[in-house]
């Protein structure tokens, strides 16, 4: 037998570190929002935030890349878990090559794209090899928004779909074979066997698969300064250029609770959405 | 309702022979049992009925179509898994209408097919809860009811007793029984508890190294086995076997008795009886032995079963278990003298290992 306290021993390391690195920056952060330099309440900050010029267009950019990347990326790492899952031979070659981008910081996969995408970069001098264009293409000016959200889109997907691909394959792993030859017996297709058994029995997989990215995707930073620099800002770049450049760590803090408060919420809706009734886990 | 034809199916997985050129026909309404020791093929052999697996080679037919190319969705079978298989996201009742609704039936007939067999199976007031709040037992009932709402063709089913307690197995052994039979489904049956098959089934079928050794009604497996296998694998305890060495034409050598058996060109034979077909002599009634020849065996071991006294004997180097009455009065050490019932005493070829007629 062991004390009653030994397990509270045992947290205490771990507590300790979230308080003194997580939960009292985030308070301060928290305070510096919501107080002026005389320490009185305010929502001015919140309210400066919300008038600036830049406010709307960040919000709509960055719900933009959320609803363009994850469901996509949500749809293509199902496909991949699957493929994968129906491999008998060389499965753990293609997870490891799919797996690659897992291993590549957000700044570095936005300048990988970069070298693709740039005036003089592969994909410019690869047409104009082909032939099919006479001058390099601006891709990613400041009047191309379009094919720099296409490349931010594309640049996302490579980069983050392998963390969704391992959680999906390691989910669908743990669902029983047997379940899938019932379904076949039972009259089942392929394609009823993934939409009425595979999908719901893989729901707690999808569930942690979607608020990891939805939350990632919401802070969405490197890869967007990387391909569009100043051209496309989302809420993540303005909480640097307020705290960097207009030099207001107020607003910052701003910014940066209200991306707390859309993670939140949005982590909540997905619970909901994918919950699995009691009595129906496996 | 339809029988059921293998035609020399067998399956090889790399170089391993996993099921050798197996030939079977099912009767329409029979219910066979697939009875073998892990790994003899008899699981194989099902789900190629299925269609889970497929045949290197040979045919399956059901009715009269030609199954073993089809998908097993197009084989009008439904099938009871080893481990039940219940989705657990599903409520009882939208797992015994999986099926039902795959073929989109309407839904008045679901719910039809639903209540009567959810009442067959005794579940009816289980329809709306999840398979996590079901004992195994209850999950059992579910996957039994699933199958025969489909009322299909052919019920297949996959060890299905196997994961529960002994006691109710037993009496889900007697009610599977009542339900099949009253369904009058052509059923093949994969179990290996011996008891479970000769208590359910028309006929079983009787596997080994991927060959079907024998299938014949429970009877007569038991009382003349078609190999040395069928001999040790049927009846707890096993038949006896003894060494015969032929004394001339049709009389054969065993525990220095000599016996009437039959006329063979062989050197050698096996002789077997069943534990319980051993009439043992009681000192001093030589009378009750008439002409019989008696044999003589060392009791070893003693184990009272209650219903009756299991002796563990030696002849020379070789083992006899009897079944004796309860209150025989022996004890280890004593001396048996026995014979062997004329009418059930069986004989082996030790090369081939099949039955000598």
């Amino acid at each position: 037998m062991y004390p009653k306290s030994l397990p509270y021993l045992l947290l205490l390391p771990a507590t300790l570190f979230l308080v003194l690195f997580f939960l009292y920056p985030f308070t301060l952060v928290a305070w510096q929002a919501f107080t002026t330099d005389t320490g009185d309440f305010t929502g001015e900050f919140f309210q400066e935030m919300a008038t600036h010029w830049k406010f709307n267009t960040a919000m709509l950019n960055t719900f933009l890349l959320v609803l363009a990347v994850v469901p996509f990326q949500m749809v293509l790492a199902l496909y991949m878990a699957t493929l994968v899952n129906g491999m008998t031979r060389g499965r753990d070659f293609i997870l490891y090559i799919w797996t690659i981008p897992l291993g590549i910081s957000d700044l570095a996969a936005g300048l990988i794209w970069l070298a693709i995408f740039e005036q003089s970069g592969f994909l410019n001098s690869m047409l104009h090899g082909l032939g099919v264009i006479e001058q390099p293409v601006g891709f990613l000016g400041y009047q191309n928004k379009g094919t720099i959200f296409l490349a931010i889109v594309l640049a996302e997907t490579w980069r983050a779909t392998a963390i969704v691909l391992v959680i999906l394959v390691s989910g669908m792993g743990l669902i029983p074979k047997e379940y899938a030859e019932a379904a076949e017996v039972f009259g089942a297709s392929r394609w009823q066997r993934f939409i009425r058994v595979t999908l719901p029995m893989l729901k707690p997989s999808l569930q942690t698969a979607m608020i990891l990215r939805v939350i990632l995707a919401f802070e969405v930073f490197a890869v967007v300064v990387a391909l569009g620099g100043t051209n496309l800002p989302v809420l993540m770049s303005e909480v640097f250029t307020w705290q960097y450049e207009l030099r207001d760590a107020n607003v910052a803090a701003a910014y940066a609770l209200v991306i707390l408060a859309i993670s939140i919420a949005c982590t909540l809706v997905i619970m909901w959405a994918l919950r699995v009734p009691k009595g129906a886990r496996v | 309702m339809a029988e059921i034809k293998i035609r020399q199916v067998a399956k090889q997985y790399g170089s391993t022979h996993a099921l050798h050129s197996i030939d079977l026909e099912i009767a329409d309404q029979e219910f066979l049992v697939l009875l073998g020791a892990s790994g003899c093929g008899k699981t194989t052999l099902l789900r190629i009925v299925a269609g889970l697996e497929t045949a290197t080679s040979g045919e399956v037919w059901i009715g009269d179509k030609r199954v073993d190319k089809l998908p097993p969705r197009d084989r009008n079978i439904a099938m009871v898994f080893q481990n039940y298989a219940v989705f657990p996201h599903l409520t009882v009742f939208e797992n015994i209408a999986f099926g039902l609704r795959m073929a989109k039936l309407p839904q008045t007939e679901v719910d039809r097919r639903v209540t009567r067999t959810a009442e067959l199976m005794h579940i009816e007031a289980l329809l709306k809860r999840y398979s996590g709040q079901l004992s195994g037992g209850q999950r059992q009932r579910v996957a039994v009811a699933r199958a025969l709402a489909m009322e299909p063709e052919v019920l297949l089913m996959d060890e299905p007793l196997s994961n529960l307690d002994a006691l109710l197995r037993m009496e889900m052994r007697a009610e599977l029984k009542t339900v099949l039979a009253e369904s009058k489904t052509t059923t093949i049956y994969v179990t290996h508890d011996q008891v479970e098959a000769m208590s359910m089934a028309d006929r079983i079928a009787i596997m080994n190294k991927g060959e079907i050794v024998q299938a014949s009604s429970a009877v007569e497996v038991y009382r003349n086995p078609a190999a040395h296998f069928v001999g040790s694998f049927i009846g707890n305890p096993p038949m006896n076997f003894l060494d015969a060495t032929s004394a001339g034409e049709g009389v054969w050598n065993v525990a220095g008795v000599q016996l009437k058996g039959p006329v063979s060109t062989q050197k050698k034979l096996q002789f077997g009886i069943r534990p319980e077909d051993i009439i043992v002599h009681q000192e001093g009634s030589a009378e009750a032995m008439g002409d019989r020849p008696s044999m003589v065996a060392t009791v070893r071991v003693l184990e009272p079963l209650g219903s009756h006294l299991l002796a563990s004997c030696r002849i020379g180097d070789e083992i006899l278990r009897v079944v004796l009455d309860s209150d025989a009065p022996v004890k280890p050490g004593d001396e048996l003298r026995w014979s062997p019932a004329p009418d059930r005493i069986r004989w082996f070829d030790p090369a081939s290992e099949l039955a000598v007629a």
